[in-house]
């Protein structure tokens, strides 16, 4: 049974719906209905802060995940954080990431935080096709 | 190096401007006129968080940057000057005759705003005050990323669509 979104995923154009999306392919409905999308589309500074700000109130969102560290969501994320006790920002949302923290079997900082090592390990390059010239 | 472009955004520095118009331009420094930022150690952290090392932010106050803009212009590395609002630089202009150039990068969605493109809404105000920029010889247009075509302001203000 759903209980309601623990985070807020906040990124530019539909990459929040698609990262969500993606999360409910892997693993499952429930485990996505876990993360509320958010899209900074047509939004300005201050309607962003008040639109991202109402998600956050609405959900009782503990993490807000950004895309980019310098983007008008972490920008706004920041902002709010800075009002609202307890709240953390995330920048640099994968999938791997947000899959570790949708399968946790409960929320709070360490949620986060293994999620966040989650994410860089899952980063990698691989070369074997590439030419070493 | 000049400052190679003066761009209206609402959203201030953000990825549009750090990666969209930094990494072409090769941007070494952003100049960021709004005088509430300008006073506020809290605003310039945030707005600096996520840029490059190697591009420094410049806070400025709309006084401030008409005296500073010639000592901008001789620095060796190009750069962007970035105001959150058409009032901001009108100011800008009516100051700097050295100001050629303007485009809108952002005026986003907000009540009492019109949809001119899907990235910029204005005013009445707002429409004046690039009238009033156009008026003294500068160019303006509504361009949100460099590959975009530019739209120009007679275009831009016959526009309905968002």
């Amino acid at each position: 049974m759903s209980e309601g979104p623990r985070a807020i995923v906040a990124a530019h154009g539909d990459l929040a719906e698609g990262l969500v999306s993606a999360v409910s392919r892997v693993a499952g409905a429930a485990a996505a209905s876990r993360l509320m999308p958010f899209s900074n589309a047509t939004l300005g500074g201050a309607e962003l802060v008040d639109a991202l700000r109402q998600a956050v109130s609405s959900t009782g969102a503990q993490v807000v995940f950004t895309d980019l560290p310098a983007g008008s969501c972490t920008v706004a994320a920041r902002r709010i954080a800075r009002e609202s006790a307890g709240l953390a920002v995330v920048c640099g949302a994968n999938l791997p990431m947000l899959l570790s923290f949708v399968m946790a079997s409960s929320g709070g900082p360490e949620t986060w935080r293994t999620a966040v090592q989650k994410g860089q390990a899952a980063m990698c390059v691989a070369e074997e096709g590439v030419r070493a010239d | 190096m000049p400052i190679e472009a003066y761009r209206i955004d609402d959203r201030l520095v953000h990825g549009q401007v750090v990666v969209g118009w930094g990494q072409p331009l090769a941007l070494g420094f952003i100049v960021l006129v709004d005088d509430q930022v300008a006073e506020s150690a809290w605003e310039q952290d945030l707005y600096r968080m996520g840029v490059p090392p190697e591009m420094h932010v410049h806070f400025e106050s709309v006084a401030g940057a008409l005296a500073r803009l010639p000592a901008y212009r001789l620095l060796p590395s190009p750069g962007l000057l970035l105001a959150g609002s058409t009032a901001t630089m009108r100011a800008l202009v009516e100051g700097d005759p050295a100001i050629t150039h303007v485009h809108v990068g952002g005026l986003h969605h907000r009540a009492g705003r019109s949809p001119r493109l899907r990235y910029v809404f204005l005013d009445a105000a707002e429409e004046a005050d690039l009238r009033a920029i156009g008026a003294r010889g500068v160019k303006v247009s509504a361009q949100d990323v460099p590959g975009a075509d530019p739209v120009p302001l007679d275009d831009l203000l016959t526009r309905s669509g968002g």
